[in-house]
Order: structure tokens, then sequence, then C-alpha cells
């Protein structure tokens, strides 16, 4: 890492599409190397203009392979497609075994997509500055459409509806009894939810059950009303494959809505607001690491509180005054 | 200030048999030594797995052989990969193969040969040692 980088050149590359470069530099803003800055303030004015597509739901659901099924789908509209998968990192280890390239391996030799599986490095389930950086790399390269899978277990994806234009929960039956738990959270998160593995017993219940919930919810005039699209996008012969062009169809109309109502207005103020936040906290935890760095007062701070003779906030506020008034 | 690199490590089972166990056992052994594992599955061609090695920018890949092709996959993927200049990933390989074959391998351009029964904490410690830097 001794030579610096030369990060215009990178740029431009990235510009022309060069996947190499853009590998490159996905690697570096993960790592949060030095350049990442700059590489984001060159890479910033070149995007914007994809359609970020969000994809939660739990484990196993068909989050991928329904993925598998949109890409295939955009290409044939001639549109180009990132594709950006998180999956949780351990805990114990900081390692990831992340899986999901097993469904999506017909388009590993299309040069129109590109995938990326990203380890979530402790941001549990939900999305870290990273993510953002990502999608913009992806952008400025040129893909029209960018597809972020996240593994969501109830509360964590949460985090997804500020990043994306339109987001899709996957939901599959047998989680019919959960889906009373569900039901709060759903209207937030989920502009579409499908119902995956239509195949299996229990779906119509489900179905059912999903109608349900949603009807007691009654949005605003002119706002969208969450979309059910049942599927089921994995069959052994091809014309038992259910709700797919459905699914497109729900997630063209949701682009359109956003357009025709300015509703894109608003997801684009709060996309930019979670990703102003995120940064300003990521920056002031590092500034103010690096101002106590070899003054030996965060141990002592540490060790204060541990031995309670201080705790967490007041040590933060005293902190907080302290640097940003001499700073 | 730059975090510590996590190593990158994409796991493959290379040709036309159906055995992803040793792989997957693999993986997760990597993914407990803290690196992050992309694990591709089975059925891969060279192309498909250098152009994966290469959108995911990983420090290592490892092919996981056990259906005697070791010699005729070698040399293609090394080529692949040369096409590609990943000169800067380290190739290793596990599985099971006759001994006699290992400096032929060597010779075709495998960084590093595991045998089936290797202990784990060689691969992990040798993948740990020779990760290029960049
Ligand atoms: N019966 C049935 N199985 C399906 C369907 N869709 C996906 N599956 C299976 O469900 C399993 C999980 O599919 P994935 O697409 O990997 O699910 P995922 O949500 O991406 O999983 P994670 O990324 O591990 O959270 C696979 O074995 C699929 O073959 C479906 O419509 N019907
Ligand atoms: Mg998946």
């Amino acid at each position: 890492m001794k030579k610096k980088r030369n990060v215009k050149e990178m740029v431009e590359k990235l510009l022309a599409g060069d996947r190499r470069t853009a590998a490159r530099l996905i690697t570096l803003v993960e790592n949060e190397m030095e350049e990442q800055h700059e590489v984001m303030k060159e890479i910033y004015p070149h995007t914007g203009q994809a359609m970020i597509l969000g994809i939660t739901g739990a484990g196993g659901a068909g989050k991928s392979t329904l993925t598998d099924h949109l890409i295939k789908n955009f290409r044939e509209q001639g549109k180009t497609v990132g594709v950006a998968v998180v999956d949780p990192s351990s805990p114990f280890s900081g390692g990831a075994f992340l899986g999901d390239r097993i469904r999506l391996q017909k388009h590993f030799l299309d040069d129109g997509v590109y995938i990326r599986s990203m380890a979530s490095r402790g941001h549990l389930g939900g999305l870290s500055r990273a993510t953002y950086d990502v999608i913009r790399i992806m952008e400025a390269m040129g893909m029209d459409v960018v597809i972020v899978e996240t593994l969501g277990a109830g509360q964590d994806e949460i985090d997804i509806i500020h990043i994306a234009n339109t987001c899709l929960l996957v939901a599959t039956p047998g989680m019919g009894d959960d889906i009373q738990a569900m039901k709060a959270g759903i209207m937030e998160i989920a502009d579409i939810i499908v119902l995956n593995k239509a195949d299996l017993d229990g779906a119509d219940k489900s179905l059912r059950h999903l109608q349900g919930a949603l009807s007691i919810v009654c949005p605003e005039e002119g706002k969208w009303m969450p979309k059910i699209v049942p599927t089921v996008s994995v069959a052994s012969k091809p014309v038992d494959l259910k709700g797919i062009d459905e699914l497109v169809a729900a997630i063209s109309e949701h682009q359109e809505y956003l357009q025709e109502s300015r509703a894109i207005d608003q997801v684009k103020f709060e996309r930019t607001e979670q990703e102003l936040g995120l940064i300003f906290k990521d920056e002031l935890q590092k500034l103010i690491f690096k101002g106590l760095r070899g003054t030996g007062k965060k141990r002592k701070y540490i060790n204060s509180i541990i031995e309670g003779r201080d705790d967490p906030y007041s040590v933060v506020e005293e902190v907080l005054e302290k640097y940003l008034v001499t700073k | 200030m730059a975090k510590k690199r996590n190593i990158k490590v994409l796991v493959s089972k290379v040709g036309l048999d159906g055995h992803a166990r040793g792989a997957k056992v693999v993986s997760s052994l990597l993914k407990e030594a803290g690196m992050e594992v992309i694990y591709l599955g089975m059925f891969h061609m060279p192309e498909n797995i250098v152009k994966a090695a290469m959108d995911e920018d990983v420090d290592v890949i490892g092919l996981s052989y056990l259906s005697g092709e070791h010699l005729i996959f070698t040399p293609k993927i090394v080529e692949e990969m040369r096409k590609h200049k990943l000169d800067d990933v380290l190739l290793i390989a596990g599985g099971t193969f006759p001994a006699e074959d290992i400096p032929t391998m060597e010779e075709m351009g495998i960084d590093k040969i595991f045998r089936a029964g290797s202990l784990t904490d060689d691969f992990v410690q040798y993948i740990k040692d020779n990760v290029k830097k960049r």
C-alpha cells in the first residue's frame, strides 16, 4: 500500500466502465482506505441516475433467486445491472460466508452485469456507509439499475428503505403466523411484498393473511398502496414459474408512481439525509479517537467507566465539549 | 487511518462432479479464521471463476478438485488468470489427487496445494502469510 494510487486516473477508468477498476475502488471504500474521500468526491457528480432496487427478507426466502430473474428481465430491456449482496459477518471471527453467487451464475460472463458480495462487517443486518459508496461506484461505471440484497430478520430491514427507490420484501408461506407481528412494519418497509415459494403448502393462507394485513391500512390519498405479488421462482419446468412478469410490472408501476407523484424527491431527500448522517457519525468518531490517540486519555476514560467513577454519557459530553470547542 | 484489510477468498468446486462438502467445510473454516469467503458452488468453468474473482477483487482463489480433472483444468484457469492480469491473486488447490501430480500442478502455476487430510491450520496460516501485497 506504499505507492499512492492515482485517484483521478482510476476514476476516469471507472467512468469508462472498466470493471477491474470498479472492483479495486469498491475494495478501497470497503476498507476505508485513505483515498476514499477523494475517490467519492470525484465520483459523486456522475451518480444519482440509477434505479435502486432493494430486496430484503428472511434467510432463504428466495431473494437471490428472484434477483436472478430480475437481472434477466432488465437485461432483456437493454438495461445494465449492478448487484450488491450484503450478508452478515460473523460477530466472533469477523469472517463471512457469501454464497449468493450460486444463484446468479448465469450472469457471470455478461459484461452488462456487475455482481459484488459484501460482508456487513459489524453493521448488524443494516447497511453500512460502504453500501452507499458501492452503489455510487456502480452508478458511475454505468449501471442503469442497482439491486441491493440484504438479509432482513424483522426490524433490520428499515435501513434499506432509505437507500432504495423501490423496496421489495420477500415473504414465504408458513410465516403466516408471524405476519401479525410484521403487520406494523410492512407498510413502512415494502413497496412490493413478494410472496415467494407460492408453490408450497399454505401459500393461499399466507396470501390471505398478507392481504388482510394490508387491507386495514389506508394510505393517504395519492400515496402508494403496497402491492402483493405471489411468485414461484424455482421450478423444474419453466412453465411452472409464476409471477415474475407481474413482479416486473409492479416494479415499473412503482417507478412511474415515484416520477409522477414527485415522491422520488422525498426518496432522494431521505437517502441523502441518511447518507450524510452516516458519514458525519463515522468521521466524527474517527476525528475524536484520533484526537485522543497517544494521550492515554481513551484508556483512562474507559477505565474510569469500568470502575464506576464515570459513565459513558458524561465522558462523551465532556470530550465533545472539549474537543469541539478547542477545535 | 485505514482499517485492517479483510482477506477475501473465492472458493469453487471445479468441473462436473457433485460433491460439494469438502469445499463447504473449507469455506466455513476460512470464515472462522476471519476471512470473507465467496462461495461459488459447483459446475464452474475457468472463465466463470476468474471473472467472479476479478469482480469480487479477491486475494485468493481456492479450487476444490475431486474428480480427476486437475491436470486439464489447472492450465486453463492459470491462462484465464493471466489473460485478466490477476497476477496478485494467490491460487491454491485442494482435494483428492495423486501425490505424484503435485509437482506438475505447481509447475502449471498453482501456488500451493493441500491434499485431502491437510491440517486446517496449515492452509489458514499459508494464506495469511502469503496473501500478496497490493
Ligand atoms: N419451492 C420453492 N423454492 C424456492 C423458490 N424460490 C427459491 N427457492 C429455494 O429456496 C432456497 C433459497 O433461495 P435463495 O434465493 O438462495 O434465498 P435467499 O433469500 O437469497 O437466501 P439468503 O441469501 O441465504 O438469505 C433455494 O434452495 C431455492 O432453490 C420457490 O419459488 N419455490
Ligand atoms: Mg441470497
